[in-house]
């Protein structure tokens, strides 16, 4: 890390759901953003900067919409900021702002992931062409299937490993008030059941679309102390990294894509982690389709090539397992696409406070956030913990 | 602080049209020529980061297939923000000063051409009260001008003036888009477009992209023999509601302006990011500068535009002529929204 450590002292979250018809679109950033101020106990006086993310701003139809939330982000004269990076845009945005305090710019930054699916239908954006390839207009869940067909073929994964996350991760959805989905009356068979969409991702394999935002509130290390000091324990940030690859080259692995092993390799470096498995407590991933825990747990070091299935069959990811995975139930269960980056950091975030509520895991120190975007292209990742790095 | 320098620059020659590449063969070259000058090998940038927009490209994620144009493998460290490339710029400057990176690669583009791009504009208003009546971007920069005349700030005979000044000064230009105008006197016998502007009051439109290397300390004093020092860079927003503004100001440009240190020495040249003649008085009052300073040396975004490329160009043709030797201290501007909404200042220095 650089010059000055980074505490996340705030995080606020919409209740997502698939139409939050109640809220204009700076309401819904203020209802985050207030939130994450209360639990920072602070107002939005105390704000030196705002750094905020979303997809392409064709979900909502409006070109650059922040300029038109200033007056209600309380930003006039200061710096506002628009991050754009893909399915990984928000997790890029927290990391920019914490960028902005750990070269000491600023001291106090609010950061907002957020978009309102609802006010479009987001699989058309989400089936952009590619140069010299038939345009499968198919969404995001029709480009990724081969892939993951490819990981089955490689790995032997047994057919219903994609069925045992999305249970896991929609049942854990239950224990967060936040969540999207909560589908009391899931099962096994309700899942296996359900209608195929993109072989092999099955309707409730598949994320949802969303309406929502989220808020941190970052501070310096003085910031950091002064709420510890004050009983509310802050998530210090131990390390931050980004990678992208081109969309097509000559020999890139779209299943476990180089660029997400180098942002590991990165973030594991600056927070000093030389086994994640053992020492990561508990990891917020990007699985917007079920089957992307266990490719994910590869391309991150928790398991050998071939083998992350197992780590899912073995319970290993349940919330009682020794490394739970999205115990919020994950993009699986709430996805409003440009706060799905900084839902994964903001609940690591939570669960190294231990603020988490009914999906808090206990003793939780250290917490890997996780995205990804694009043609599995685009990563952005934090590793946060109770301790002072 | 870390010391951040500007050491290598190029761009596009700019155009009304660029109808036979697309966005990633259009910057491609520049990006090529950049990291050519700049004596950093291709894939030994610690950060590189981008500024566009998807409105213009008419398609979501446009970003993503120009990433082609960087070459992007080995991956990279990279982002990219939807605003001008003067931003892009500051991320990286940010991403230095936390000492994560020592060199970055930042480039932006855009080709207004295939839309209708004053309506194309409209779409960057409050959605609920303002974008339905789609104003177009001359609309509201019309509105500005008016109160602007009369608040005293400037009259129409001055901003033909400056339109007269800034397309003859873009002739030694060799990027420039429009390098020639009619004298003061016969602009003014033309049509309103929006009464008070005329088409000389406004930008062109136009394709384009630029890119520049920067480098920290020694770094930049190894590969570059007069860098272009960052002495002070901020950025600050205005509220976008337009009746909640006094539009002849700008309290934004004031405040960054101030954080980045613009009256700690004298200003030789300013580049501004004026997409219309009247912003001119405007910035000049609200930077401080001289009357003797000279603004939009290159012509200015008034001889070539390219949406959010111009900002960054800013800087470029700031840099360009620190590399030089011509110049040692200037400062440049970039803008975003409409009516000035959002601004970034730039201080940049040679020696050092």
């Amino acid at each position: 890390m650089g010059a000055e450590r980074v505490a996340v002292v705030g995080v606020g979250q919409t209740k997502y759901t698939a139409v939050r018809g109640d809220v204009s679109l700076p309401g819904l950033l203020r209802e985050a953003t207030f939130r994450a101020l209360e639990d920072a106990q602070m107002t939005l006086a105390d704000i030196d900067a705002i750094v905020i993310g979303k997809a392409p701003d064709f979900f909502e139809g409006i070109m650059v919409p922040e300029y038109s939330f200033v007056e209600a982000l309380g930003a006039v004269g200061k710096p506002i900021f628009r991050v754009h990076t893909a399915g990984s845009v928000s997790g890029s945005t927290a990391i920019v702002a914490s960028g902005l305090i750990e070269s000491g710019v600023h001291e106090r930054v609010l950061t907002i992931g957020w978009e309102m699916q609802s006010c479009s239908e987001a699989m058309w954006a989400l089936s952009f062409n590619m140069p010299f390839q038939q345009q499968l207009v198919a969404g995001a869940g029709g480009y990724f299937a081969p892939y993951i067909r490819q990981y089955i073929a490689r790995s032997n994964a047994p057919d219903d490993t994609g069925v045992l996350v999305a249970l896991k991760d929609r049942q854990n959805a239950l224990k967060n008030p936040y969540a999207h989905l909560h589908e009391h009356d899931i099962s096994y068979e309700s899942v296996k059941e359900s209608l195929m969409l993109w072989d092999p991702i099955r309707y409730s394999e598949t994320c949802p679309s969303s309406d929502g935002a989220i808020a941190l509130i970052l501070t310096n290390e003085a910031g950091g102390d002064a709420a510890s000091a004050e009983g509310r324990p802050p998530a210090w940030v131990h390390g931050t990294s980004f990678r992208s690859e081109p969309a097509m080259a000559a020999g890139r692995d779209q299943v476990s894509p180089q660029a997400g092993k180098d942002c590991a390799a990165d973030v594991y470096r600056q927070a000093g982690i030389t086994n994640p498995r053992e020492q990561i407590d508990v990891v917020e991933m990007y699985v917007p389709f079920s089957w992307y825990e266990p490719m994910w747990l590869e391309n991150l070091g928790f398991a050998e090539e071939g083998t992350g299935w197992q780590l899912t069959h073995d319970g290993v990811t349940a919330m009682d397992g020794d490394l739970p995975i999205n115990c919020s139930g994950g993009v699986l269960s709430t996805n409003p696409i440009g706060a799905s980056g900084m839902i994964r950091f903001g609940e690591a975030a939570l669960q190294v406070r231990g603020m988490a509520g009914e999906h808090q895991i206990d003793g939780a120190r250290t917490a890997l956030g996780h995205a990804y975007g694009g043609a599995a292209q685009f990563y952005a990742m934090w590793v946060v913990g109770a301790d002072k790095p | 602080m870390r010391d951040v320098a500007i050491i290598a620059t190029a761009q596009t020659k700019h155009v009304r049209s660029a109808t036979t590449v697309n966005e990633v063969e259009l910057i491609q070259p520049v990006i090529q020529e950049v990291i050519e000058r700049s004596g950093v090998a291709r894939h030994d940038f610690d950060f590189t980061c981008s500024g566009s927009s998807d409105y213009l490209a008419g398609q979501p994620f446009s970003f993503v297939m120009t990433l082609d144009a960087v070459g992007a493998w080995p991956p990279i460290s990279e982002s990219h923000v939807e605003m001008d490339g003067a931003w892009a710029l500051y991320e990286a400057w940010v991403k230095i000063q936390t000492g994560h990176a020592d060199t970055a690669l930042v480039y932006s583009y855009g080709k207004s051409s295939p839309g209708d791009l004053p309506r194309v504009l409209s779409r960057m208003t409050d959605p609920y009260y303002e974008a339905p009546l789609w104003p177009t971007s001359v609309d509201i920069a019309a509105l500005q001008a008016r109160a602007a005349i009369q608040a005293g700030v400037t009259s129409e005979q001055a901003m033909a003036d400056i339109a007269y000044r800034s397309r003859t000064s873009a002739a030694a230009n060799p990027f420039a888009q429009l390098t020639t105008s009619a004298q003061p006197l016969a602009l003014m016998d033309e049509e309103y477009l929006a009464d008070p502007l005329r088409r000389h009051d406004c930008a062109p439109v136009t394709d384009g992209g630029v890119a520049i290397v920067l480098a920290a300390g020694d770094k930049a004093r190894s590969l570059c023999s007069r860098p272009a020092w960052i002495r002070g860079i901020d950025h600050r927003a205005d509220g976008h509601h337009l009746n909640f503004r006094d539009l002849t100001t700008s309290p934004s440009v004031r405040i960054a302006a101030e954080k980045a240190g613009v009256a700690n020495g004298p200003i030789e040249i300013a580049e501004l990011h004026t997409c219309f003649t009247h912003h001119e008085p405007i910035l000049r009052s609200a930077l401080g500068l001289a009357d003797d300073v000279e603004v939009n040396p290159s012509g200015g975004p008034l001889a070539a535009n390219p949406m959010m490329a111009a900002g960054l160009i800013r800087m470029v043709e700031v840099a360009n002529r620190i590399h030089s030797g011509d110049v040692s201290r200037g400062v440049a501007h970039a803008t975003g929204g409409h009516a000035l909404q959002h601004n970034l200042i730039a201080v940049l220095e040679g020696e050092g």
